[in-house]
């Protein structure tokens, strides 16, 4: 599934709703969870599963091709952990 | 880094200020996406969200562990996980983001 498939799904399941708007309340959602990981913030969506930063501490790498050693800076990357509803439901429990 | 975490809540706020729906209707459209997404994960399949990331179901063989307290062997049996990979434009925003 996609994000337009996503989107047709909802627009055709609430006829009520302009299709642009159920394109803009999807949009909406995966930027504000973007933005608040991009703010050093965590998004918990029980049963769902939850976004989080985690930090990578700087470290030694080296170029595979020369064998070189290069300082590489830390960084933060996006985590997400799956809920436990979705995970049992993944596994036929509930 | 002052941390705070979003719940439902905040993100039925943000759709209820960016579309003229009430409350109690932009609650049900937050549940609603969650709801399908997962729908179509528990199916096997792939969710992708352009510029946003892709979850996937990775199948786990059975395999003997450990239980770390007792050091007694258990069984672990054959499990769906699921996984999801980053876009690299939230890779982007999160390390930017959050550099200091």
């Amino acid at each position: 599934m996609i994000r337009s498939e996503l989107i047709q799904k909802i627009a055709d399941e609430n006829p009520h709703l302009y299709q642009r708007d159920v394109e803009r309340i999807v949009n909406t959602i995966f930027e504000e969870i973007t933005e608040a990981m991009a703010n050093g913030n965590r998004v918990e969506l029980r049963g769902f599963g939850a976004f989080s930063v985690k930090k990578r501490d700087a470290r030694v790498g080296r170029n595979p091709r020369t064998g070189e050693a290069v300082q590489v800076e830390e960084k933060h990357v996006p985590f997400f952990k799956t809920g436990k509803l979705l995970r049992d439901r993944l596994n036929g429990k509930s | 880094m002052s941390e705070k975490t979003l719940t439902r809540m905040d993100l039925t706020e943000s759709v209820f200020r960016e579309v003229g729906l009430s409350r109690n209707d932009s609650a049900q459209l937050v549940e609603t996406v969650l709801q399908y997404m997962s729908d179509a994960l528990v199916r096997g399949e792939q969710v992708k969200i352009s510029s946003f990331g892709t979850f996937s179901v990775r199948e786990k063989a059975a395999r003997m562990g450990r239980n770390p307290k007792t050091g007694k062997e258990v069984p672990i049996n054959p499990r769906r996980v699921l996984t999801f990979r980053p876009s690299h434009l939230m890779k982007e925003r999160v390390a930017e983001g959050n550099k200091r």
